[in-house]
């Protein structure tokens, strides 16, 4: 067995190696690659937080994705049609006043939504964050303002001081220092007295109540931090694609998060990365041999699933304790 | 003054009345055993006061209504308590367990250490990988992390072996000894209950039977509802 740490950073190496040979190679479609990858993975280290250390299988994620995503659509729409938006507020191409709102719009609606989600647990919290996320995936389709079912389409990627982003390894530097960032606050999360509490809390809520921790507030605080951290990753996803639709909200995108993490490793750190990479690398590898290249997917699934608890991590590094 | 006041506690399981006009007191610095035969309803008025179940008639603790609370706050208020069966959370290491639960106060990691020195050299290790005394120590440990004013311990010894129920026993007359803490004992072994509590509760079929000093706890009252 590989120690983690030993396997995280040969994995961070990797994740930067492979840009790094598509640039010498002049293979900007890889760079493209390696960006969504990282992308999505930072979208999952956002939902292992509240799924891997807190136990919340959400399966609603997709709705700060998507609030994450209409947060860049909408302000630079904004900003390229030079129309003022409510309250005569401007729109914008700067990335970091986008990432805010995205990380602030995407917390207060994990905010709301948690508030009342958590209250419920198993089963029914699992139905009830999917009815929220076709909820908004259905009011985003019915929103013609901003495009409806069509989506939004953004010309120009907007832009970050000092950088060009239209570079994709440019841009695939931005997406991999915010996913660095993102596991560094993962990490440093869990350790905290708040993380293990949150651990704690997933393992016995009632032994966590009688040390004067409510259960509730710990999953509610990691649900925001959790659905902030995805809404970022899907402003970031708008900005690849310059796109957004109202298929950001939906389910089978919640679905593939927590496929990223079953795949990797639910609550090892790294488990979205290795997920979002294995992902990527199937959907363009045997996606180019069939269109039912998911068929390959469900049968890797099916496998870690049975014999692979700790998912791929898991086996290289042995389970945890 | 007292720190706990118990006053006509009821409680229910379902349509099944459990507790009938329960009343006790727990004074700063006092020790309080709580007595009864298996299912007499000792675990449930524990229960009660620490609002993990619902409860009619008043508890107040330091002049504080704990009935609207819930359980997380009345544990915020300042009663620890150490469940029966340990309860120590088997996922996170001892360590982690001590900083999970951990409250601002004189009680923090070091000085739990020193009250528990065998624990030191298991940090690291997960709870549930532990012995069932280590285990024991640890749930007494993360208790008193919480800087608690009140401490409740629910069959503390159970099921230890008699050099480990000793050692458990040592630790909570220092606790009497060197701290202000009340403590509400939940216990069978009568005769150390009696060399460390100053007051006893005796509760039969959910009712308060016998109440007094220990000086007064005398054979014929211990044969009489604990069938000793």
């Amino acid at each position: 067995m590989i120690p983690e740490r030993w396997l995280n950073a040969a994995l961070t190496l990797g994740l930067l190696a492979v840009p790094l040979w598509a640039l010498w190679a002049d293979e900007p479609f890889t760079i493209t690659l390696a960006t969504k990858v990282a992308i999505l993975a930072l979208a999952g280290v956002g939902l292992n937080i509240a799924l891997g250390i807190g136990g919340l299988v959400s399966l609603g994620h997709a709705a700060f994705f998507g609030v994450g995503g209409y947060a860049m659509g909408i302000l630079a729409h904004h900003a390229q049609t030079f129309q003022p938006m409510i309250w005569g507020l401007e729109g914008t191409k700067s990335m970091p006043i986008i990432w805010l709102t995205a990380l602030v719009s995407s917390g207060l609606a994990a905010l709301a939504i948690g508030a009342l989600t958590l209250r419920t647990s198993g089963v029914y919290f699992i139905m009830i964050t999917l009815a929220f996320g076709q909820m908004f995936y259905y009011f985003a389709i019915s929103w013609p303002a901003y495009g409806g079912e069509d989506g939004l389409s953004i010309y120009v990627r907007n832009g970050f001081p000092g950088l060009n982003t239209l570079d994709p390894i440019q841009f695939f530097a931005i997406a991999f220092t915010a996913l660095m960032l993102a596991l560094f606050l993962h990490a440093r999360l869990k350790a905290s007295p708040f993380g293990l509490a949150l651990n704690a809390a997933r393992q016995s809520p009632d032994r966590v109540e009688t040390v004067g921790l409510s259960p509730f507030r710990l999953r509610l605080l990691a649900f925001v931090i959790s659905g902030a951290i995805t809404g970022l990753a899907g402003a970031l996803f708008a900005d690849l694609n310059r796109f957004v639709s109202p298929t950001m909200f939906s389910w089978q995108l919640s679905g593939e998060l927590i496929v990223f993490l079953l795949i990797g490793g639910v609550a090892r750190l790294y488990g979205p990365v290795v997920g979002a990479a294995v992902f990527i690398f199937l959907e363009h590898h045997l996606g180019d041999i069939s269109e039912f290249w998911q068929i390959g997917l469900g049968v890797l699934l099916l496998l870690i699933v049975l014999f692979a608890r700790g998912g791929l991590i898991g086996l290289v590094a042995g389970e945890k304790r | 003054m007292s720190l706990l006041s118990v006053q006509n506690l009821t409680a229910h399981y379902g349509a099944t009345q459990a507790l009938f006009d329960v009343s006790l007191e727990v004074a700063q610095g006092e020790v309080v055993a709580l007595m009864g035969r298996n299912g007499m309803g000792k675990s449930t008025t524990v229960k009660s006061i620490c609002r993990m179940i619902p409860a009619g008639g008043t508890i107040t603790f330091d002049s504080k209504d704990l009935r609207a609370l819930p359980a997380h706050k009345a544990a915020q208020a300042g009663i620890g308590l150490v469940p029966e069966g340990r309860r120590c959370f088997p996922n996170l290491s001892v360590r982690e367990n001590l900083i999970a639960a951990a409250r601002p106060g004189p009680w923090h990691e070091a000085t739990v250490l020193d009250l528990f020195p065998g624990l030191r050299d298991r940090l690291d290790q997960s709870a549930a990988t532990l012995s069932g005394g280590e285990q024991q120590m640890l749930a007494i440990g993360r208790a008193l992390m919480t800087n608690p004013r009140l401490l409740i311990l629910d069959e503390a010894t159970e099921g230890l072996a008699p050099l480990i129920r000793q050692a458990i026993w040592d630790v909570i007359a220092r606790l009497k000894q060197d701290t202000g803490l009340g403590i509400l004992l939940i216990d069978k072994s009568l005769k150390e209950l009696s060399a460390i509590a100053d007051t006893a509760v005796i509760l039969d079929r959910g009712t308060r039977v016998w109440g007094g000093t220990i000086a007064e706890l005398t054979p014929e009252v211990t044969n009489r509802h604990l069938g000793l």
